[in-house]
């Protein structure tokens, strides 16, 4: 069994841009949930949205990459304002039901073939990020992400980060991104605006009779959060082509475990909880097959790979059921539980 | 035990109407006016008040029997609930049809009947959500400290004046849930006072407190009065609301039976069918019969 390669290979999920990208969308459940008590339930939902609108951008309609991610976090904004109109009048649990279609109504949108030239169907869009473009599409993704790319050619770091210059170029765009984001969550949550969300979350008609407008506040929290969601969403498609299959439920399951795991109400809980998500997901995604492989695992390594997922359900649970502040999350703050 | 210094009788506000005590009788200087609330729920009709008003700066009693629709009555003034029919004005200014926090920012502020403290927010996190000049609130501004913080400051001063006089200062940094439910009464009413309403509407505010808060909970009621506010309880507590309000609405079956002083209510017949029954003032144990008392003569 190849010890050290494994352990190399979880290491540099630390600064993996999907890891960012969960960090981000982590960010924007922190505050639906953590903050605002919105139980969305849709998040790979905007994250899509973040994901095809800036790949939608640069192939279709030709923009340079960086106002090609507007289009994507526009696309969010969007969203969160037709959701949130006639949804967030409705209970905390109904918002949940109504989250999860919408994110199923927006994947299988972008999955219908339909739409085939814009969304390119089951196939995804690829090539947006260029220089180059692709073979069909030559001109495609001109303006893309890598053409911004001021870091020479060649290899960098050491190893377990030995990379070439694309994966540190979006390790350190993602980085900014993630900074500037928690930065701005910190704020927010620290401030009087924090404040009226929090109290909503702890009981909406209270704030009400208090003279806030509990529904506009709720509407910018499910923006925000639906914008960080739609950052996570362009981080990945930063990173690698966007197709409709990633961007399901499960997705956003993950996400929630994540975001448990570092502590619903906090700000640093969804960047650390994502760190370990990931990163134990690649060390068990690799140590189930190798040690199956060894025959120490009554499975082959194919099916071995599968077993983290069962056993991230299982941690979801134990999560919920016996430490559900977090890692991070103020334990006095759970103590008196409604 | 409580803040003030304050004699126990009470200056009672009289000569609050126009004309012959009857209700929906016209009020000298009446700070609210509703006209034909109705609201239904299916078929049962929980609120039908044909003509009320509410005079400014005085304590008013709302009392009737148990789904007589005086919270319902509360919800429908406040904006929280909307009826099927009526007009009904605050200052002057109509409130029909408008957003509950908006009538909240008018100056019309209520609590619950039950108790609605923000529990995993502190003590004092509650109070200054209570503040209406916070202008850190807004999106934007919030993320510049520099905008809010001289105000925040100026809040948390003004919330912890009144959390003294409620004798919650000591608990300022814990989490509202881990008070009392008597001392999440207390907060709540102080919370409201950040507002700085005009006319406060209190719904049960004696409901599950023990004696010695009940006292200090209505010398606060009485302040309230003092300081220029009008105030609207609704409460079941007979001795209380005899002792402080100036003017008492009995409603049953969703309408205003009768109005008055109230002493004089409490002698109305049609209020002791409905509502008090007939040994309001009785041991509970001589209507049992359980124990006899050598004279039912008790403190006036």
């Amino acid at each position: 069994m190849d010890v050290l390669g494994i352990l190399s290979s979880t290491a540099s999920f630390i600064l993996d841009p999907t890891t960012m990208a969960y960090a981000l969308a982590g960010l924007g459940l922190a505050i639906h949930f953590g903050f605002a008590g919105l139980l969305n339930m849709g998040m790979a939902g905007f994250m899509a949205l973040g994901a095809y609108g800036y790949a939608i951008g640069v192939l279709t309609l030709g923009l340079p990459w960086y106002l090609a991610a507007f289009v994507g976090i526009g696309a969010s904004i969007i969203f969160a304002l037709i959701l949130g109109i006639p949804t967030l009048r409705l209970r905390g649990d109904y918002l949940a039901i109504v989250t999860i279609a919408a994110a199923e109504i927006i994947r299988l949108l972008l999955l219908t073939s339909a739409f085939i030239d814009v969304t390119g169907s089951a196939d995804g869009l690829s090539g947006f990020n260029g220089p180059g473009g692709t073979i069909t599409n030559p001109i495609a993704g001109a303006g893309g992400f890598n053409g911004s790319n001021p870091i020479p050619d060649g290899e960098f770091g050491f190893e377990p980060f030995l990379d070439d210059e694309r994966t540190w170029y979006l390790r350190i765009v993602g980085a900014i991104i993630l900074a500037v984001s928690v930065f701005v969550v910190w704020r927010l949550v620290n401030s009087p605006w924090g404040r009226v969300i929090k109290g909503i979350r702890e009981d909406e008609e209270a704030v009400r009779s208090l003279g806030k407008n509990v529904f506009a506040y709720k509407m910018q929290a499910l923006i925000i959060g639906g914008v960080f969601g739609a950052l996570g969403g362009l981080m990945l498609a930063f990173s690698t082509n966007v197709n409709s299959g990633v961007y399901v439920t499960s997705l956003t399951f993950f996400l929630w475990t994540a975001l448990l795991l570092g502590g619903a109400a906090t700000v640093f809980g969804p960047l650390v909880g994502s760190v370990i998500f990931w990163v134990l997901q690649a060390f068990l995604g690799l140590l189930f097959p190798a040690l199956a492989k060894l025959g120490l695992l009554p499975f082959d390594s194919i099916q071995a790979a599968q077993v983290r997922f069962i056993l991230i359900g299982v941690a979801l649970v134990l999560l919920v059921v016996f430490r559900p502040q977090g890692i991070f999350g103020n334990k006095k703050e759970l103590t008196f539980v409604k | 035990m409580s803040s003030n210094d304050k004699p126990a009788t009470p200056v009672k506000s009289t000569g609050l109407h126009v004309g012959a005590i009857k209700p929906g009788v016209a009020k000298k200087d009446p700070i609210l006016i509703a006209d034909s609330v109705r609201r239904q729920f299916g078929g049962l009709t929980a609120v039908d008040v044909e003509h009320v008003e509410i005079p400014r700066n005085a304590i008013t009693a709302l009392i009737g029997p148990n789904g007589a629709g005086k919270t319902t009555f509360f919800n429908l003034l406040t904006g929280f609930d909307n009826p099927n029919t009526g007009t009904w004005s605050f200052n002057g200014k109509s409130l029909a049809g408008v957003a509950a926090f908006k009538v909240a920012r008018m100056g019309l502020i209520r609590t619950f009947q039950l108790t609605k403290a923000l529990s995993l927010l502190t003590v004092m996190d509650n109070m200054k959500l209570g503040s209406t000049q916070q202008r850190g609130e807004k999106l934007w501004a919030s993320m510049f400290h520099f905008l809010w913080k001289k105000k925040d400051v100026e809040i948390e001063a003004q919330a912890l004046d009144l959390l003294k006089r409620f004798n919650l200062d000591a608990k300022k940094d814990d989490y509202a849930a881990s008070l009392s439910g008597g001392q999440r009464k207390l907060l709540e009413m102080a919370r409201a006072l950040m507002t700085k309403p005009e006319l406060v509407m209190l719904d049960e505010p004696m409901a599950g407190v023990n004696p010695a808060l009940t006292q200090s909970l209505l010398e606060h009621i009485l302040n309230l009065k003092k300081e220029g506010m009008t105030v609207l309880f609704v409460e079941h507590d007979m001795h209380m609301v005899r002792h402080i309000a100036d003017w008492v609405i009995v409603m049953a079956e969703g309408k205003v039976v009768a109005e008055g002083d109230p002493h004089e209510v409490m002698r109305n017949p049609a209020v002791i069918d409905a509502y008090l029954g007939s040994h309001q003032d009785d041991d509970l144990g001589t209507i049992t019969g359980r124990i006899t008392l050598p004279k039912p003569g008790k403190e006036k």
